[in-house]
């Protein structure tokens, strides 16, 4: 069977393929910083099992300092020119959209086979994980057929994913961050001072109030933790529960999936959602780190109004 | 009760206002929040990895920069700006509903995965919504360029949230199930599942209807 431990193997060498390749970067004046970054993404992928949980914990500091501290280079191995591109695109034509698509065809033939045909029975796949292995696998045939087609030198594919990772920089690491800050305030207890002070604060009686403050409050408790799994369960617990469902009897169904969307919204509004947000601004080479969430409030703020007044128009009927 | 620990969130929010670098906002809320609440450093910092050690799966999808790499370095984004070239009555704003909602379709079905930020994105999307602009604008206005590139990475996100709560199995239904559960109350994945239909819906008149009217924008820009 394939193992998330052999999925986290394959990308942990990948990211160790970068740290080398970043070390021998003579252009790179921070060559050493980005290969320790990218060495100790490779370390936690390879080998976060054995670390333990303060070895893991000392490796993020590793990473949050140089991340944060602004030590990393931006690496510039060689590619080809502008010029090139053209020939090659113009030699290849729309041939060349087909190793493009062989990802996502894997990932997507692949899911539906393990869910719908005898496939699915073999075990092939770490349960609940098909995409995630399907996605390696059609990357790793994605590279063999671009090899057998155009042979590019064999450093070639680390190289240029070097030249992607390095324009996306720290921001690939801060969605872990955040996923781990979530844990850090759970132990802390935040979530229950966050709902016990909302309900303090909500004047008895008035459901509109009450689902108002549910419905804002899981976009902005998303918005301050990145993600609205992390916010769910605070503000479930803090009002959805005790007053929408308990005391003004609403439905839970609609309560809990329209509460989620609500929080959805806050994630369009946040750089805390970095994967969404921030890599994609660094991805795209915006000038604006924060370009993509203020493309995304005109559509965010009306859909929380809608979701806002779908909780009160469906769920008290 | 111990409200110490909500200096994290404010740290967080005063971080970001003050636009400090993410990564240390959020070690330092981090280690602050675990301290006021009286947990010991060695606890914290455990606390901290643990985390992140087990949320390594979103590592995964890192897998396809090799493969987006060299596709880019054989002229995949000026062949996707070529084919939009190619292409009769190809404008940024229809471009982009279309892609809001394959995406949504897509993600409703379970297929999240299949496309992303880095996937489709850079390669593919972003390219051909510059290069439809350019069609019919002429060259863009640095401001304007960047605009449009913004445009298509929102799409993505839109299309991406409000299609996969339609997919039961998401971790989401999950958790919703789970969370409302504890509290004895028992649903199942379709149940919740259908009351993401009406805001999908609404993603996708809102943010659709933008993308269509931001051709005029673009028009209006030029002139």
């Amino acid at each position: 069977m394939i193992s998330m431990t052999m999925l986290y193997a394959v990308v942990g060498v990948m990211f160790a393929g970068f740290a080398v390749l970043s070390a021998l970067d003579r252009q790179n004046p921070r060559r050493l910083a980005n290969a320790a970054f990218w060495g100790l993404m490779a370390l936690s992928l390879l080998a976060g099992d054995r670390l333990g949980d303060f070895g893991n914990g000392l490796l993020v500091l590793g990473l949050a300092g140089i991340g944060g501290f602004n030590l990393l280079g931006k690496g510039r191995p060689a590619t080809t020119s502008t010029t090139e591109r053209e020939t090659w695109s113009a030699k290849l034509g729309n041939r060349l959209f087909l190793p493009a698509l062989i990802i996502p065809a894997v990932a997507l033939v692949g899911t539906l086979a393990v869910a719908y045909t005898p496939l699915g029975t073999l075990g092939l796949f770490e349960p609940k994980r098909e995409t995630y292995a399907l996605l390696i696998l059609g990357a790793l045939l994605a590279l063999h057929v671009l090899f057998a087609w155009l042979r590019p030198p064999a450093s070639a594919p680390l190289q240029e994913g070097r030249r992607l990772v390095d324009s996306i920089g720290w921001a690939l690491v801060l969605p872990q961050m955040l996923a781990a800050l979530g844990a850090v305030f759970a132990a802390a207890g935040v979530g229950t001072v966050v709902g016990d002070t909302a309900r303090a604060v909500i004047p008895d009686g008035s459901i509109f109030v009450t689902v108002l403050v549910y419905a804002f409050g899981m976009a902005l408790f998303t918005m301050v933790m990145g993600n609205a799994f992390a916010a769910f369960p605070v503000l479930a617990a803090g009002i959805g529960v005790p007053l929408l469902i308990q005391q003004y009897h609403g439905s839970p169904a609609v309560i809990g999936a329209v509460g989620m969307l609500a929080g959805f919204c806050g994630t369009l509004l946040t750089p805390m959602a970095a994967n969404f947000n921030l890599v994609p601004a660094a991805l795209l080479d915006l000038k604006d780190r924060y370009g993509v969430i203020r493309a995304q409030v005109a559509t965010a703020v009306p859909l929380l109004l809608f979701n806002t007044l779908l909780i009160y128009w469906v769920a008290f009927r | 009760m111990n409200y110490w620990p909500l200096l994290g969130i404010l740290l967080v929010v005063a971080g970001f206002a003050l636009r400090w670098n993410p990564m240390l906002v959020v070690t330092a809320a981090a280690l602050a929040t675990g301290l006021l609440a009286g947990l010991d450093p060695v606890a914290v910092v455990s606390t901290f990895g643990k985390a992140f050690n087990d949320n390594r799966i979103i590592a995964v999808v890192w897998i396809v920069l090799p493969v987006i790499g060299l596709l880019e370095r054989y002229g995949l984004q000026e062949r996707a700006t070529a084919l939009i070239r190619s292409m009769q009555g190809a404008t940024t704003g229809r471009l982009l509903a279309l892609y809001l909602v394959y995406r949504q379709v897509t993600a409703a079905v379970g297929l999240m995965s299949t496309a992303g930020q880095a996937q489709t994105v850079r390669p593919l999307v972003a390219p051909m919504a510059l290069a439809a602009a350019e069609q019919q604008w002429g060259p863009l206005d640095p401001a304007v360029a960047e605009r449009v590139k913004s445009m298509a990475a929102a799409t993505d996100n839109v299309g991406l949230f409000f299609g996969e709560d339609i997919f039961i199995a998401i971790g989401s239904i999950v958790l919703i199930q789970q969370t409302l559960a504890a509290d004895g109350y028992t649903l199942a994945p379709f149940e919740l599942a259908v009351w993401a239909i009406p805001s999908a819906v609404a993603a996708c008149l809102i943010h659709g209807g933008r993308m269509l009217w931001l051709d005029r924008r673009l028009g209006g820009a030029r002139r």
